[in-house]
């Protein structure tokens, strides 16, 4: 753009004589455009709120679309109530995060707070996951499985059925206000609440028992934390997927920001076969081209891609921030395709490396397997590897020991020297164990557990208790054998029923 | 330069602010409207807080607001709830007796973690976070006590202090021989050599052994005993075993005979709670030197 060259050559004319100084304002401002100049067929950067109105379409990606949002919701909402045998004194729901007694449970694994080191090994392995699904096949994510993408289909779902699909909805929207109009209005938010509230009551049962809870909130016996939740869930659900559906992903969702950074040419994304739609134009006009000889598209501009658009982008301008990749404006173009009688899959999941191939007369090619999703793939398998290994081989008995910051050691009347600690015994099975306690590194050494009952026959054995933790306080006195001011110690305490130990390693201290 | 017509941008048909620099102007993009909405939202919801809460500074107030919520209110709520939670077991353990307290291990329990806060306040100062000890402030960790390390001995030294100004305090202390004139400065060195024998400490070839053990026969045997293994009664201490409240060198052992020795243990009982008394015995009896009560 020339207008800063020209303010400065204006300015140097106006210093030089050549010019006014209210001509040169009058110049200036004649560069500034006044609006109406020609249009570029570039959305706007920023707009405020077009209403979407989806319309409804039949095909492949819309039965994926179904069937992947019947499953998951179909877990979601379900899953509490899947029952799972844990014995007399354990929880019997399959899922259960117990906040009061701080376990969480899922089938057959349950996960102490000591082991939330799980959760971020999950957390990788979502993130891989994430990663290798983008480099295979773009946003996934995005377009079947996200819960804003799932619950927000569902609402319009809903939608439809209420006020109709996109043209009748679009006119009774622009329509005077009718009792009708209101009623079918008034009928969506109440079927959209119950959605959300069944969402949000959904939720709450995964942190308590589900058949105990569900009987509780309906007797308003629950606890008030419970109602809050299933409030705000309430509430956001019905924003998210009610009110704010795109606007979720345009505005407020990190991911589209960081894919766009992570995806590459090989990846396959749902594309605008732009080689072959090009130049646009309608049937009968691309149908006399063709016969002519002349290049003419497969595109008739009949813009079904943009109407079936849950974020309103015209895919047909190349991947964008907006575009979720839901694969439903294939459906819609295959449709069309079909009755025009032209191949199908114009708009197809395809690379940009492909449109560059069949640009210049190569074949298509799919590579999946190259440096990118290898890597992601090995690391999904590294880590889920050694949590599945940490997993089956973590031990159900467990030690831990502090040793005591003041006094280091102390002295007896007799000159021996003793250590005091703070021992934790971790009892992960569902039966009261019993332990007892050896030191190791320090011969001769003897063993006091002060404010601890014991047996009077002998049997120095600890009770701990199903599934639970026991604090101790452990005094190891040495008599004499201890060399140098510090020795390293192993405290191993061992299951009398079953022969397990575990070890935990600290030191005995003296002058 | 700004008309008043709005200057809309070609490229994004986006009105402008009319400022412009270089050729670059300056978009007057509005904002997404929900966004705007929630912003008004949090400024209806501002002034319900101004209605309900504590919000104006007045010049010797402030508004009170309609919930009459105050921060202190809120911390007394928390206390007295507490209070309450703690009171089933807090009416148990003023009930009990010291012995009664350390028998059950529920009581026990609840005693020691009542009392690690207590003792980090009343009692850390002189004996240690961990009962530690300094030199001239007893080791409570030890088996080694001045005056009795039963529960009720602990109890009680606690209650009424040691040479403290108390009517139930116990007294007893080291005379100054030395300040006083009562031993000469080589019968104070034969003294502290002799004393250091009893606990088989290492003395020079020039210790006069003899005359420490007169010295000691004739002044100080009467509160440590012939053996020099120390009396309770009078908090005198064990003069044979490991532990020693000063120091084992000689030269503070001679400045002890020589200015005497009475360390003081405040009387706690015009400070603290019966509760809390009983409770700290127990805890201090835990720390790994307490006697037993049985086989006196």
């Amino acid at each position: 753009m020339p207008a800063c060259c020209n303010i400065a050559t204006d300015l140097h004319d106006m210093m030089e004589g050549r010019m006014t100084l209210p001509e040169l304002v009058t110049e200036a401002s004649n560069i500034v455009p006044s609006g109406g100049g020609p249009v570029d067929d570039e959305p706007p950067l920023y707009a405020p709120r077009r209403n979407i109105y989806p319309q409804a379409v039949q095909g492949t990606f819309r039965r994926i679309k179904w069937i992947v949002l019947v499953v998951t919701l179909g877990i979601y909402y379900l899953l509490p109530f899947v029952r799972w045998d844990r014995g007399p004194d354990g929880p019997s729901q399959a899922v259960l995060v117990d906040m009061a007694n701080e376990r969480f449970y899922f089938f057959f694994i349950e996960i102490w707070p000591q082991e939330v080191y799980y959760i971020t090994g999950l957390l990788v392995l979502a993130a891989m996951t994430l990663f290798l699904m983008n480099a295979v096949a773009g946003r996934v994510w995005c377009g079947y499985l996200c819960p804003q993408t799932v619950w927000t289909d569902l609402f319009y779902a809903i939608e439809r059925r209420i006020e109709g699909d996109r043209r009748e909805h679009m006119q009774r929207d622009a329509a005077p206000w009718t009792a009708d109009k209101v009623a079918r209005k008034a009928l969506k938010h109440v079927l959209w609440l119950m959605v959300a509230w069944w969402t949000g009551g959904a939720w709450v049962l995964y942190f308590a028992d589900a058949p105990t809870l569900v009987k509780d909130l309906a007797t308003f016996q629950a606890p008030p934390i419970a109602y809050a939740f299933i409030g705000i869930l309430t509430v956001t659900t019905y924003a998210f997927a009610g009110h704010m559906r795109e606007q979720v992903c345009l505005y407020m969702c990190p991911w589209p920001r960081i894919q766009a950074a992570l995806t590459d040419e090989y990846a396959f994304n749902v594309t605008y076969r732009l080689d072959r739609g090009e130049p646009r134009g309608s049937v009968k006009k691309n149908e006399a081209l063709r016969k002519q000889g002349l290049p003419a598209g497969d595109c008739i501009d009949c813009l079904q891609c943009v109407h079936v658009c849950p974020t309103g982008v015209d895919i047909r301008q190349g991947a964008s921030l907006g575009c979720i990749q839901c694969g439903l404006c294939i459906d819609a173009c295959d449709t069309v395709m079909e009755k025009v009688g032209r191949p199908t899959r114009l708009i197809a999941y395809d690379t940009d490396d492909n449109v560059r191939r069949r640009k210049v007369g190569q074949p298509p090619v799919a590579r999946i397997l190259r440096a990118r999703t290898l890597m992601y793939a090995a690391i999904i398998a590294l880590v889920g590897g050694f949590m599945l290994y940490t997993l089956a081989t973590r031990e159900t008995l467990g030690v831990s020991i502090i040793h005591d910051r003041n006094p280091i050691f102390v002295r007896l009347a007799d000159g021996d020297i003793r250590n005091g600690y703070t021992v934790r015994l971790l009892n992960k099975e569902r039966v009261t164990r019993y332990l007892t306690f050896a030191v190791e590194g320090l011969p001769g050494a003897t063993i006091d557990l002060p404010g601890v009952p014991l047996p009077p026959d002998g049997d120095r054995a600890i009770e701990v208790g199903p599934d639970q933790t026991r604090e101790l306080r452990l005094l190891i006195t040495d008599h004499g054998q201890r060399i140098g001011a510090t020795t390293d110690i192993a405290i191993v305490v061992t299951d009398r029923a079953s022969g397990h130990t575990a070890r935990a390693s600290d030191h005995f201290r003296g002058p | 330069m700004a008309s008043e017509r709005p200057h809309v941008d070609a490229k994004t048909h986006v009105a402008t602010t009319g400022h412009e620099w270089d050729g670059i102007e300056e978009l007057n993009t509005p904002l997404p409207r929900w966004w705007l909405w929630l912003f008004y939202a949090t400024i209806v919801w501002s002034v319900g807080y101004w209605i309900v809460y504590p919000t104006w500074p007045m010049i010797s107030s402030y508004t009170a607001g309609l919930f009459g919520w105050s921060s202190r209110a809120a911390v007394n709520e928390q206390l007295e709830r507490l209070v309450a939670q703690r009171a089933p077991m807090m009416n148990k353990l003023a009930q009990a007796s010291v012995a009664e307290i350390a028998a059950d291990p529920q009581l026990a329990d609840f005693a020691r973690a009542l009392s690690k806060p207590a003792f980090a306040e009343n009692c850390a100062p002189c004996h240690g976070a961990g009962g530690g000890g300094a030199k001239g402030y007893p080791n409570l960790n030890d088996d080694d006590w001045l005056w009795g390390g039963k529960l009720d001995d602990i109890a009680l030294t606690i209650r009424h202090g040691i040479r403290a100004a108390d009517d139930k305090t116990r007294q007893g202390s080291m005379p100054a021989f030395g300040r006083d004139g009562i031993l000469k400065p080589q019968e104070i060195s034969a003294a502290a050599d002799y004393v250091r024998s009893l606990s088989k400490l290492p003395t020079p070839g020039s210790a006069d052994l003899a005359l420490g053990k007169k010295v000691f026969a004739d002044n100080c045997a009467v509160c440590h005993g012939e053996a020099g293994k120390g009396n309770r009664e009078l908090g005198a201490p064990d003069l044979t075993d490991a532990i020693w409240l000063y120091s084992p060198d000689k030269a503070v052992i001679a400045e002890g005979i020589a200015n005497g020795r009475g360390g003081l243990m405040p009387a706690w009982a015009s400070r603290l709670d019966d509760t809390t008394i009983k409770a700290l015995a127990v805890y201090v009896h835990s720390f790994g030197g307490g006697e037993k009560d049985t086989g006196k």
